[in-house]
C-alpha cells in the first residue's frame, strides 16, 4: 500500500469537512487551516521522497486493478506539483490569518480553501481521465464560491465571465472524454496511452486531442481564450487571488503536460505545432496586456497569462531540455507569482489601494518590504542569480538547440517586457513619493501591527525560496531533469499503472 | 437511432452556443444548462446504444451471457449530471446576486472589470 499518494487528497478533504463542522468557531477553523495545510505540505514531501526512491507511486483505489478501478498515481511531475500545492496552501493559510475579514471567515472561507486544495491535489494525482474531470469540478466549485465571497460589484462581473468560460471548457472536456471512451473503451490514462499507441492514428484521435487542448487551454488561460482571467483575478480578497494565481491555471497546464506527453504523442508534428503557436501568442498578448494596466493585481494577472506561455513553450518544443525547463519554470513561477500577489496585499494594507497612481513611498518608509518585492519581481523577470534566470535560460537554450528561432525571439522580447512591467510597479509603488491625496499614516506609523506577522512570514519564506532556487538550483534541476525523462518515456508510467510492458 | 441522436446532440450544442452568445445573463445560464445536457447525451450516444440488454449476470455464472449494454457510460453520465446540477445551482444564485448588485441583466453593461 502506498498511503502517501492518497494523503495529499485525503487531508484537505477531511480538513474541509472538519472545518464545516466547526462552522461556529472561527478560532478553531483558523487553527485547523494552519494545521491541515502544514500536514498537507508534510505529506506531499513524503510523497516526493517516495517518488524519488521508486520512480512511480501507484495506488489502486478499493483494490480494483487498473484499468477497471480508479488509479491514483504520482510520477515526479505530479509529486513536484503536489509539493508546490502544499507549500502554497500553507503560505496562503498563514497569510489568510492576517488578512481575511471576519465576514468572509463567517461565510466559510476556510472550508472552501481546503476543498479547493483537495481539488487541486486530486487533479495532480489521479490517473483516470474522468476522475480528473471530477477533481476539476471540485476545484472549480470551490473557486467559484471563493471568488464571489464578499459579493461586491466587480466580483460579480468577474465571476460571471470566470464561471461561464470555465463551465464551457468543462463541457468540452466532458465531450472529449465521451469521445475518447467511444474510441478506446477505457478511461485510465495509462491504458489510453497503451491502446492509442497500438492503433493507427486516425483523424478522430487528432480531433479529440484538440478538444482536450482547447478545454485545458481555457483553464490554463492560454491564447486566445484567456480573457476571463484578467477580468476576474483582481476582484476577490488578495489571499484568494494569490491562491488562484499560484495553483488554478497551473492545473490546466499540468493536464496539458500529462495528456500531451503520455496519451497524444502519435502526431506531435501536428498537435505540438499548434501548442507552439499558442504558447508564443500567449506570452506576447499577456505581456502587452500588462503594459497597458495601472492596477497592481491586474498587471500581475496579465503576467500570469504570459508566464503560462513560457510553460507551454516547454511542452511544445518537446525535447528533454525543454520539458526540464518547463517543469523548472512551473515551480519557479508558482512561487514567485504567488509571492507578488501576497506583496500587493501588503502594500494594500499599508496604503489602502491597488491603483499604482495612489501608491508610493514604500521604499522610503519600509525598505524591507521593497526588497522582498524586488526579489520576487526580478525573479519573475529572470535576472540572475534568482530562480527565474535558470528557468528562462533552460527554455531558451532548448529553443536554440532545435533552432526554433521564433520561440527564442518571442521569449527574449517578452522577458524584457516583463522586466518593464516590474520596473513600472517598482517606480510607482516603491520609488516615487507618496501622492498628496493619499493617507499614509499607516505606512508611516512606527507602531507594531500584530497582524503583520502573518503577512510577512509567508512572503519572506517564499522570497527565500526564489533566492534559493536561483543560487542553489542543482537539486531542483535534477528533480526537473528526472521528471522530464519520465515524461518522455511514457512506457514507465504505463508499466507502473497497468503492470504490463508495452 | 445513433444517427438521430447525433443530429439531436448537434442541434443541442448549436442551441447552447447560440443562447450563450445572447446578451441576457438568464439566457446565458439556459445556454449552460443545454450545453451540459448535450455533453451528457454525447457520452451516452458515442459509447454505443444497445437496446434491451441490461448488464446483469445470471445466477450462478461469472460472466453475462451474450452482448450486454455497457454500464460505464451510464455511471459517467450520472456523475456528470450530479456535478452539472451543483454547478448550475451555483450559477443561478450567481446571476441572481449579480442582477441585484449590478442592477441589469445585460452583459454589455458588465464591462467594469475588462478595461
Amino acid at each position: 500500500m502506498s498511503t502517501e499518494v492518497a494523503l495529499p487528497v485525503f487531508i484537505p478533504l477531511l480538513a474541509g469537512v472538519l472545518s464545516l463542522m466547526l462552522w461556529r468557531s472561527r478560532k478553531w477553523q483558523r487553527r485547523l487551516a494552519v494545521l491541515a495545510t502544514g500536514l498537507l505540505l508534510a505529506s506531499t514531501l513524503w510523497l516526493l521522497r517516495s517518488t524519488l526512491d521508486q520512480g512511480y507511486v501507484v495506488m489502486q483505489l478499493g483494490g480494483w486493478a487498473a484499468p477497471f478501478g480508479i488509479t491514483l498515481v504520482a510520477d515526479l511531475l505530479s509529486a513536484v506539483m503536489a509539493v508546490i500545492t502544499g507549500l502554497i496552501g500553507f503560505a496562503v493559510a498563514l497569510y489568510s490569518l492576517g488578512t481575511i475579514p471576519d465576514r468572509h471567515e463567517k461565510f466559510g472561507y476556510y472550508p472552501l480553501m481546503h476543498l479547493l486544495l483537495a481539488g487541486v491535489a486530486g487533479s495532480f494525482l489521479t490517473g483516470d481521465i474522468f476522475n480528473l474531470f471530477v477533481w476539476f469540478e471540485v476545484m472549480l466549485l470551490a473557486s467559484f464560491a471563493l471568488l464571489t465571497l464578499g459579493g461586491e460589484r466587480a466580483q460579480m462581473e468577474g465571476a460571471i465571465k470566470y464561471v461561464t468560460l470555465n463551465l464551457f471548457s468543462s463541457a468540452l472536456f466532458l465531450s472529449a472524454i465521451g469521445l475518447t471512451y467511444g474510441l478506446t473503451g477505457t478511461l485510465n490514462m495509462a491504458d489510453l496511452a497503451y491502446k492509442l499507441s497500438q492503433v493507427e492514428h486516425t483523424g478522430m484521435v487528432n480531433v479529440v486531442a484538440l478538444m482536450f487542448m482547447i478545454s485545458f487551454g481555457i483553464k490554463a488561460a492560454a491564447f486566445p481564450l484567456f480573457f476571463w482571467l484578467p477580468a476576474s483575478y483582481h476582484t476577490p480578497q488578495v489571499a484568494v487571488s494569490a491562491l488562484f494565481a499560484g495553483l488554478l491555471t497551473k492545473v490546466g497546464v499540468y493536464a496539458l503536460y500529462r495528456l500531451f506527453t503520455l496519451v497524444f504523442v502519435g502526431d506531435t508534428g501536428y498537435t505540438h505545432t499548434i501548442l507552439l503557436w499558442s504558447a508564443a501568442l500567449t506570452m506576447l498578448t499577456g505581456v502587452l496586456g500588462a503594459a497597458a494596466q495601472f492596477e497592481f493585481r491586474r498587471i500581475l494577472s496579465f503576467h500570469i497569462v504570459s508566464q503560462i506561455g513560457y510553460i507551454m513553450l516547454g511542452l511544445a518544443l518537446f525535447t528533454p531540455l525543454a520539458l526540464l525547463g518547463g517543469v523548472f519554470y512551473l515551480v519557479h513561477n508558482i512561487i514567485a507569482k504567488t509571492n507578488l500577489f501576497l506583496i500587493s496585499g501588503l502594500t494594500y494594507r499599508l496604503l489602502g489601494s491597488y491603483d499604482l497612481k495612489k501608491l508610493g513611498g514604500v521604499y522610503r518608509e519600509r525598505p524591507g518590504i521593497a526588497i522582498l518585492f524586488l526579489i520576487s519581481a526580478l525573479g519573475l523577470a529572470g535576472i540572475p542569480p534568482l530562480s527565474g534566470f535558470f528557468a528562462k535560460f533552460l527554455l531558451i537554450r532548448a529553443a536554440v538547440e532545435i533552432e526554433a528561432w521564433m520561440a527564442v525571439v518571442v521569449a527574449l522580447t517578452v522577458s524584457f517586457m516583463t522586466l518593464y512591467s516590474m520596473i513600472k510597479i517598482w517606480a510607482q509603488v516603491f520609488w516615487k513619493p507618496v501622492p498628496d491625496a493619499v493617507d499614509a499614516t499607516r505606512l508611516r506609523s512606527r507602531e507594531r501591527d500584530p497582524g503583520m506577522f502573518w503577512l510577512l512570514t509567508p512572503i519572506i519564506g517564499l522570497a527565500a525560496l526564489v533566492v534559493l532556487f536561483g543560487v542553489w538550483a542543482e537539486p531542483l534541476y535534477q528533480v526537473a531533469r528526472d521528471a522530464a525523462e519520465q515524461l518522455l518515456n511514457p512506457a514507465g508510467y504505463i508499466e507502473a499503472v497497468l503492470g504490463v510492458t508495452p | 437511432m445513433e444517427t438521430l441522436m447525433a443530429y439531436a446532440i448537434g442541434v443541442l450544442f448549436g442551441c447552447a452556443v447560440y443562447m450563450m452568445l445572447r446578451r441576457s445573463i438568464v439566457k446565458l445560464v439556459i445556454g449552460l444548462i443545454i450545453l451540459s445536457n448535450a455533453a451528457n447525451l454525447l457520452i451516452f450516444a458515442v459509447s454505443g446504444m444497445t437496446r434491451g440488454a441490461p448488464p446483469l449476470i445470471p445466477e450462478g455464472l461469472q460472466l453475462p451471457e451474450g452482448a450486454v449494454a455497457d454500464p460505464l457510460p451510464q455511471a459517467l453520465v450520472l456523475t456528470a449530471i450530479v456535478i452539472a446540477f451543483g454547478v448550475l445551482a451555483f450559477s443561478v444564485v450567481l446571476i441572481h446576486r449579480a442582477f441585484e448588485v449590478v442592477e441589469t441583466d445585460d452583459l454589455d453593461q458588465m464591462k467594469d472589470t475588462d478595461t
